[in-house]
């Protein structure tokens, strides 16, 4: 009884509302928002006082005027890009040195004679060689770098820099009927593909959504930073004379960030225009003040919140990884290890896209995480060239004294600069990694569009490798 | 003459009094909201708080969904939850239902709205539009050292009049203020300070009855309902989910319950 009531009566206010709509014509919102807005600024005027005739954040539009100018936006963005990398490059070389010799050179022998005295071999060699020698790679190639590009990164961040370059990026992602907000989910991806991923919650529309979540893989994460950044280091800097290695090899890495940008916006484009059809949809991105950065805390929180947190999911992901790693290239079928098996034959399969067996195995057991990719393809390299005096038999994964060294096991394995250049790019494109996925299918809740933002990336990368490849055939 | 008592008596004195109760949420006591323009530190000071570290950064809009936490002052427990970064409550984007909606139907007895002090006039479209929906708030002034280094200055004192409700200058970057803005909580979550909210009052001639007549007949039919202007206002413009909100009934629970809806 009560209860029919309240329903007549809701009938009868929703009645009297439309009526008074009608009466009020057209435009109440208006009407509303500039009530709103005459007290806003009545008690603004009342309370606000400005000092002096300098006009305030005079310096930040003064900034702002540069930075995202049309002519000097980009070319700022691609400098200050290059910079971190560079330093990042150029510093992270002696300390990674500094941790293998502890890591490696000293602790892995004391451990692995203390493990032998009581351990079958295959256990000794499944946990000290296989996994505490993952860990410890990990950790001496990741630590490094990630300490230094996380605290610049983050500056750059708690500058206030960040929405400046998705400013500038903003009218190129409308263009291609994407949301411009893709912009920052994109500069997320950049840091971590997963945060990335998640980040596309601030787009409204579920097909903008889509396209910023399937294409955020296009931004290269920081777990695959060190392996560029390290083949950069050796194919590329190794091409030209010392003095200019570091430059170029920066230079390279900035290059493959960027194609990531521009193929960010080919596939925003190529969806929107296929399965994923519509048109932009406008939203307004306030450009902060510029904000001294408050280095201490930055550092602090890059250094736990960032660096050892994605490097604690590297080690977790190592552990397992090296212990596959070790009995693949251990367990013999026929004289041969089963990692030999594979390697031999997906090699022709490999040098067709211009990469080769031992990348392709890496890829499959590092799925899990890029981040250990690099260590597994040097190890695997040892193994299958069976060099003598580097490494510590197969399947362990071996610490480098110089970059130098490095270059000499690769260049034994069959790598060519071709190899090198076709690893940056199978690295920008392929699949993410299993953590994104999961997020992915968390945040889209479907299995097609987990499936489709997981292989177009691979399919992708094996075309450009491909490309890549021939060209390289019918030139060089 | 020391003035030493005074300062004993004042709550703010004891800082001891504040306890960071992390993401530990039990038996709260009150519920707080934390509200405002994207980019005005909400974060920095949800975790100035709750000692919790939410990702914060100089970027809007980075603060997506809700984010929970706890703190404890002199023997209350309190639950703080950081809503979205929104520039207004009136359209109808996620983020803004989602901050709309909380206020709304979650009930916080306390509202803290962060500003920009450097923005003051447009904060404040968004603080008068929070001022309709609730009458228990605070605005917290964020940003002042950065207003400062810009000169520019706020009357806080003929702010607070102008609003009706307390206004707390703060930089919690440097955790400035941050003292007197628990106090502040505590006193209004208690009901010790009662404000009295700026209402919109420019509305055109026509525009005001409409407004008079609907919200007369709203609180006939649910007597006690806190905004009714703010509804009939709703109404009138047409907004769908306060529709649905009316016709389900979840407007009436707004009434009944006198206690926060849990969450």
């Amino acid at each position: 009884m009560m209860e029919q009531h309240k329903a007549k009566n809701t009938e009868e206010i929703l009645g009297m509302a439309n009526n008074l709509k009608w009466e009020l014509g057209m435009g109440i919102h208006d009407k509303i928002v500039s009530s709103l807005y005459a007290d806003a600024a009545q008690i603004a005027r009342k309370t606000v006082s400005m000092d002096g005739d300098q006009p305030a954040f005079s310096l930040d539009r003064k900034i702002d005027r540069i930075v995202t100018s049309r002519w000097t936006g980009f070319p700022i963005m691609f400098v200050l890009l290059a910079v971190v990398f560079w330093v990042t490059i150029s510093g992270a070389n002696y300390p990674s040195g500094l941790l293998a010799s502890l890591l490696v050179d000293t602790l892995h022998p004391i451990l692995k004679s203390g493990a032998d005295s009581f351990m079958p071999w295959w256990l000794s060699g499944i946990l000290i060689d296989g996994a505490y020698l993952a860990m410890a790679w990990v950790i001496s190639v990741m630590l490094p770098p990630m300490a230094i590009f996380f605290p610049l990164f983050t500056l750059l961040e708690d500058l206030g820099y960040l929405p400046r370059v998705a400013f500038n990026m903003d009218s190129l992602f409308r263009k291609t009927g994407a949301h411009g907000k893709q912009a920052l989910t994109m500069s997320m991806g950049f840091g971590c593909n997963a945060a990335g991923v998640i980040a596309a919650r601030v787009i409204d529309s579920p097909r903008e959504r889509l396209i910023a979540i399937i294409t955020n893989n296009f931004s290269l994460c920081n777990g695959r930073w060190p392996t560029q950044i390290l083949i950069a280091t050796i194919f590329i800097g190794g091409m030209v004379s010392p003095f200019w290695a570091g430059l170029v090899s920066t230079a390279a890495v900035v290059g493959v960030a960027v194609l990531g940008i521009a193929f960010s916006l080919i596939v925003s484009w190529g969806l929107s225009r296929s399965v994923l059809k519509g048109e932009a949809s406008t939203f307004s991105l306030e450009l902060p003040p510029y904000r001294p950065p408050r280095v201490l805390q930055t550092l602090y929180t890059s250094l736990i919140d960032r660096t050892l947190f994605v490097l604690w999911r590297a080690v977790v992901f190592a552990v397992p990884a090296g212990m596959v790693i070790w009995l693949v290239s251990n367990i013999h079928i026929g004289g041969l290890s089963l990692a030999e098996h594979f390697i031999d034959w997906s090699n022709p399969f490999g040098l067709v896209f211009g990469l080769n067996g031992v990348i392709l195995l890496a890829y499959i057991i590092a799925i899990p995480a890029n981040e250990i990719v690099i260590p597994t393809i040097l190890m695997l390299t040892v193994l299958v060239t069976g060099m003598s005096g580097v490494g510590e038999g197969s399947g362990v994964m071996f610490e480098l004294d110089s970059l130098a060294s490095t270059e000499n096991i690769l260049r034994a394995g069959g790598w060519t600069l071709l190899t090198g250049i076709n690893l940056m790019l199978f690295s920008l494109l392929h699949n993410p990694c299993s953590t994104t996925i999961y997020t992915i299918y968390k945040e889209t809740k479907s299995a097609k569009w987990t499936l489709i933002a997981t292989l177009l990336p691979i399919v992708l990368g094996f075309m450009v490798c491909f490309f890549t490849a021939q060209l390289w055939y019918l030139f060089a | 003459m020391s003035s030493q008592p005074n300062c004993e008596n004042c709550p703010v004195h004891h800082k001891g009094n504040l306890v960071r109760l992390g993401i530990d949420m039990d038996k709260v006591d009150y519920i707080v909201a934390l509200a405002g323009n994207p980019n005005t530190g909400k974060s920095t000071v949800f975790n100035n708080l709750t000692g919790l570290r939410q990702h914060t950064g100089n970027w809007p809009g980075k603060t997506v969904g809700r984010a929970e936490g706890a703190f404890s002052y002199e023997d209350d427990n309190y639950k703080i939850v950081d809503l979205p970064g929104t520039y207004s409550l009136l359209s109808t984007s996620t983020d803004e239902e989602v901050a709309r909606n909380f206020i709304l139907f979650g009930r916080p007895d306390v509202t803290v709205i962060v500003a920009d002090a450097t923005r003051l006039e447009r904060n404040l479209n968004l603080v008068l539009q929070i001022l309709e929906i609730t009458d228990r708030a605070i605005l917290c002034l964020n940003l002042m050292d950065e207003a400062k280094r810009n000169h520019v200055e706020i009357d806080v004192r003929e702010l607070t009049r102008e609003l009706g409700i307390p206004v707390i200058p703060t930089s919690a970057r440097r955790r400035d203020g941050m003292d007197e803005l628990v106090a502040m909580i505590a006193e209004v979550a208690s009901g010790k300070y009662i404000c009295k909210p700026h209402r919109v009052r420019n509305h055109t001639p026509q525009l005001k009855y409409a407004i008079d007549t609907l919200s007369k007949k709203l609180r006939e039919t649910y007597p006690g309902l806190p905004n009714a202007e703010w509804v009939a206002l709703r109404l009138l413009e047409g907004d769908q989910s306060i529709i649905e909100a009316l016709q389900n009934g979840i407007l009436d629970g707004l009434v009944e319950n006198e206690t926060p809806m849990a969450i």
